[in-house]
């Protein structure tokens, strides 16, 4: 009896209904536990693209290399499947599943197509076998892929969040540093105060450490590099927030930062730069009239 | 030959950098500067790099340089107007410019000079 179906393009397209039938029903099963609220709908819509999309690739070249022009729609389908079910909070196997649990119901219908030529079946077992690994391993990178995206993105807002400039006062500026100063951060911080400077015309900045962790010769020497940045373009900087701990780091590490002028608090800082400014607090009279030096012109 | 003018403005003397900086053209800088503050009997040199977007290592030392020579010559120097990359990028080859006085902008530059002529005149 010759087979009708020998290639695995003419098997896939031959049972297609009732492979996806099966191929559906094995992936809610492997999901059930975990039960994500995918649609079996969804999940029959997404095999039956991908099934497509596969035996198209298939028809015009072999499977062999899955990063082939060929297979670049049955790629995007899968980029597409991946990035959805990890937007859903899918564990790497979970998505990997998608494809592995193909294998059965194809090896299944090839075993029904090719008992009669052993040889046939073994080779089309081994090439379905190799294919789906392959997508197997494609998932899991794209997985990856998708997970290093996401941290670098947050990396970033963090990377904006934690480099804030604020105007203080007219001609004073605040830099609230948050988290460790390593070079990267460095950079951003000393170019959004150099243009905070520019936009301002400030002539006192004020960088606030109380959020810094550590303070190792490498951030003082980033630190001392953007007071040096900013004395340049003509703006005086005063160092606030040292704690007990980080000043007592400093002293034993021996950083000097005599040229630099430093306050225990923000507040003291803000102090100075008034004064600097030829500004002064003063306390409101209570017959109402204020004080004149706090208003701002 | 390109040279870079040198304005007198009662007894401060105002260079102002509109090209692109080469070597040779500071060179001449550092000579009509020294050459000018002698003549002209200044007594502050006000340096606008507003308009200077790139430096290199020997123009940072070249500006250093000029600040100290003028200093010898009892004159005042104030750099103004540094563009936020030129300060990241000499800040980054090791140069602070220690030695001179900055300022944001040209006003900001000349209130620093008089204030200090004043404090010395006196």
């Amino acid at each position: 009896m010759p087979t009708e179906a020998s290639t695995l393009p003419e098997v896939l397209a031959k049972y297609e209904s009732d492979l996806i039938d099966e191929w559906v029903r094995l992936q809610l099963a492997e999901l059930s536990s975990s039960a994500h609220g995918l649609q079996e709908r969804q999940i029959r819509d997404e095999s039956r693209d991908f099934l497509n999309s596969l035996r198209h690739a298939l028809e015009t070249t072999n499977g062999r290399y899955i990063s082939s022009p060929e297979f670049s729609r049955v790629r995007d389908n899968l980029e597409a499947i991946c990035t959805s079910r990890l937007n859903q909070g899918f564990s790497p196997s979970e998505v990997a599943t998608f494809v592995f649990s193909l294998k059965h119901p194809l090896f299944n219908r090839l075993r029904r197509e090719l008992h009669n030529d052993m040889e046939m079946f073994g080779e089309r077992t081994w090439e379905a076998t190799m294919l789906i690994d392959k997508l197997g391993l494609y998932v899991t990178e794209v997985y990856q892929k998708e997970r290093n995206q996401v941290i670098a993105r947050q990396q970033q807002e963090m990377m904006e969040l934690s480099t804030p400039v604020v105007q203080l006062w007219d001609g004073v500026l605040a830099l609230p540093l948050i988290g460790t100063l390593d070079s990267a951060r460095t950079q951003v911080v000393m170019q959004n105060l150099l243009e905070a400077i520019v936009q301002t015309g400030a002539e006192i900045a004020i960088i606030d450490i109380t959020g810094v962790p550590t303070v190792d010769t490498l951030v003082a020497q980033h630190l001392l590099k953007t007071i040096a940045a900013a004395r340049l373009m003509g703006a005086d900087c005063i160092v606030s927030g040292i704690r007990p701990q980080i000043a007592q780091t400093i002293i034993h590490l021996g950083v000097d930062l005599t040229n630099v002028i430093t306050k225990a608090t923000l507040a003291d800082a803000f102090a100075i730069a008034l004064r600097r400014s030829g500004m002064a607090v003063v306390r409101a009279r209570s017959n109402g009239a204020t004080a004149n030096s706090v208003e701002v012109v | 030959m390109e040279r870079i003018p040198i304005l007198k403005m009662g007894e401060f003397l105002l260079v102002t950098i509109q090209v692109d900086m080469h070597d040779r053209l500071v060179m001449t800088l550092q000579e009509d500067l020294t050459e000018r503050i002698v003549k002209s009997r200044a007594r502050g040199v006000l340096i606008d790099i507003s308009a200077l977007e790139i430096v290199d290592s020997f123009i940072g030392r070249m500006l250093a340089n000029i600040a100290g020579m003028a200093r010898l010559l009892d004159a005042e120097t104030v750099l103004v107007g540094m563009q936020p990359a030129v300060a990241i990028t000499l800040v980054e080859l090791g140069l602070s410019l220690n030695g001179i006085r900055t300022a944001l902008n040209v006003e900001r530059g000349m209130d620093l000079l008089r204030s200090s002529a004043d404090i010395g005149g006196q």
